[in-house]
């Protein structure tokens, strides 16, 4: 492509589309992409194609190997490995994607709040997210999960209250940087108001901001969900998913001997943060208006 | 032009709060706009212009300073007078935009990054006026065949990156005019501009002012501006009037040293050269703008002006009718 048409065809269209034009020529976040959307239907449609629900237990086959019949092995009581992969797929992602739209949605008004809010106000929650941001996640996470209890909400709750901090910095720090921005002032010069400054103005110019954190969080949060469920206090049995799923190699049996009881869930976790990660950078990239001059 | 003014300000005070101290960054300002008419209002850098005009908005960083005294009298569309001074900012929001517009100085980023400018027009139409967005989005393209933009159909899905600097503020002109404001407000409109846009655009302002006949107050420190769009003229030094009256009277009869020592200060053409070439340097007004913070007692002009009396130091003076609606803050403008 030469740089004329490049610049002309890149001149015609909106932020975003550019973005998106930017985003199509990396090669590694299509890479991404591709394993993700992958990961994504197989995990949306798998009672299409696969027969074994992830509860249904076959009792001729306990700790089997892959094989025709079970692709990936069945687990100790004879549940088919692959369903629960899948199922405890489709948990994991909600989990994820739920729990970063709350915290991407508490992130930007908290930062919205502190930036419109005044001195007071923001020197007043700012002091609340660094002590929310000095709080040991772990250890928070524990306390916050051995209050909320197992299941699939309470996890999304813990992981959620758990994520925004940071984003709210970030938000607060781009909203005051608009604030003083000539088109925010000639805005008010006509009239707007408050609540149309935020989100006409202020929401539009933080999409990239928001977009590549809660891409790369849905990762962070699909650890968290593993970690959470791996130490009991995230996603109970017989309810599947990834974290749980890796629970089992806590036994030195399994761990040595059926190892495609763990190494399926592992690999899948593996991957699918990848992928994100992949995708992530790739929308960071993107969004970056300087990446367009190399 | 003798009619009932649009905007009548009077003893205007606003001051900023500076490490604890109130300074006043404008004072005992008087100031009235008519409909049709061209106000301009002139001065260095720091001299109280665009504080004037943002007090007039409501705009002032509540942080930063505030009006204090005075009232700002503001007839509408609705043709009622109220006072922008003592609003509440829920009024002020509906008054903004819709009655008054303003025009800022910088259009390369006045304009929002992520929407169409054809959206940006039709926004205030939708919001003050409530018209559906179809019929707010053909008027944003009407609005832009009106400040002369070509093809104004594919303008108004293109982004502000797309189009250039002379461009961008006639989409600003189109914005400010877009619900049909009876005062506009240009604070510099030009001075981001090179000289021919800058033409054009203060053309556009007086074909757009004929047709609508809206009044502006016009904020710069070009006096060349001044003389080319305005028919009254205010000039301000230190946070006050020093002179005011038609532009001709102004500039042909200075009656204060100030506005002498301005029009001194702009060379004419080849002027430059000839001086250049006698070795003699350009006129300028000795001494710089008093920090207002440290203002002296008196006239503010005295420590630069070249016939300041003592008496000149005593009290400030007021401003004194020189014939017509010509006004001079200077207590020797018989003299000089």
């Amino acid at each position: 492509m030469s740089v004329a048409g490049s610049i002309s065809s890149s001149a015609r269209k909106g932020p975003i589309a550019r973005a998106l034009e930017r985003f199509t020529i990396n090669r590694i976040a299509l890479v991404g992409l591709v394993i993700l959307l992958c990961i994504v239907t197989a995990v949306l449609t798998y009672p299409l194609w696969w027969s074994y629900t992830p509860n249904q237990i076959d009792l001729r086959a306990l700790n089997k190997g892959p094989s025709s019949a079970h692709w990936f092995g069945t687990d100790g009581v004879g549940r088919d490995v692959l369903a629960r992969l899948m199922q405890g797929g489709r948990v994991s992602l909600l989990v994820a994607v739920t729990s970063v739209a709350i915290s991407t949605v508490i992130g930007f008004l908290i930062g919205a709040l502190s930036s419109f809010g005044g001195r007071v106000v923001d020197g007043a929650v700012m002091r609340f997210v660094d002590l929310a941001m000095t709080l040991p996640p772990v250890i928070f996470l524990l306390v916050l999960a051995s209050i909320a209890g197992t299941g699939i909400l309470p996890t999304i709750l813990v992981i959620s209250l758990l994520s925004w901090p940071v984003l709210s910095r970030m938000v607060r720090a781009r909203l005051l940087e608009l604030r003083e921005r000539d088109f925010v002032v000639a805005a008010r010069g006509m009239g707007a108001g408050l609540g149309h400054l935020l989100f006409r103005h202020g929401l539009p110019n933080c999409i990239d901001i928001l977009v590549v954190y809660a891409t790369l969080q849905i990762a962070n949060a699909i650890l968290l969900e593993a970690g959470l469920s791996f130490l009991g206090l995230g996603i109970a049995p017989p309810e599947a998913s990834w974290g749980n799923m890796l629970n089992a190699a806590r036994s030195t049996v399994v761990l040595e001997q059926y190892v495609w009881q763990w190494m399926f869930p592992g690999a899948a976790l593996v991957l699918t943060v990848l992928a994100i990660n992949f995708v992530g950078d790739g929308l960071r990239d993107a969004f970056d208006p300087r990446s367009d001059l190399h | 032009m003798k009619r009932r003014p649009i905007l009548d300000v009077s003893d205007l005070k606003t001051v900023f709060r500076i490490g604890g101290r109130q300074v006043a960054a404008v004072q005992d300002l008087n100031l009235t706009v008519a409909p049709g008419e061209t106000v301009a209002l002139v001065g260095e850098s720091g001299s109280g212009k665009s504080v004037t005009s943002l007090s007039i908005m409501g705009l002032l960083p509540r942080k930063v300073g505030k009006v204090v005294a005075g009232r700002i009298l503001f007839r509408g569309k609705s043709g009622e007078e109220r006072d922008l001074a003592t609003m509440d900012s829920e009024a002020l929001r509906s008054i903004r935009g819709n009655d008054v517009a303003m025009v800022f100085q910088e259009p390369m980023t006045s304009l929002n990054p992520v929407y169409t400018v054809g959206e940006q027009i039709a926004e205030p139409i939708r919001i003050h006026l409530g018209r559906s967005h179809k019929d707010a989005a053909e008027s944003a393209v009407g609005l832009l065949a009106a400040v002369g933009i070509p093809d104004p159909g594919r303008r108004a899905r293109q982004y502000p990156h797309e189009l250039s600097g002379g461009m961008r503020q006639r989409v600003m002109i189109a914005m400010a005019l877009a619900c049909d404001p009876v005062l506009l407000i240009a604070d510099e409109p030009t001075t981001a501009l090179d000289v021919t846009i800058q033409a054009q655009i203060l053309d556009l302002l007086r074909k757009l002012q004929e047709e609508r006949g809206m009044g502006i107050l016009f904020v710069t420190h070009n006096l060349g501006v001044v003389a080319e769009i305005a028919h009254r003229v205010a000039v301000m030094y230190a946070g006050r009037v020093v002179e005011t009256g038609a532009v001709t009277d102004v500039f042909r009869h200075p009656r204060h040293p100030y506005t002498m020592g301005l029009m001194r200060s702009v060379p004419k053409l080849g002027e430059a050269t000839m001086l250049k070439r006698q070795g003699i340097p350009l006129p300028t007004i000795a001494g710089s703008v008093p920090s207002l913070l440290a203002l002296p007692d008196g006239c503010s002009f005295a420590p630069r002006c070249p016939y300041a009396l003592d008496q000149c130091r005593a009290g400030v003076p007021a401003l004194a009718e020189t014939g017509g609606r010509h006004k001079s803050r200077c207590i020797r403008w018989e003299e000089i």
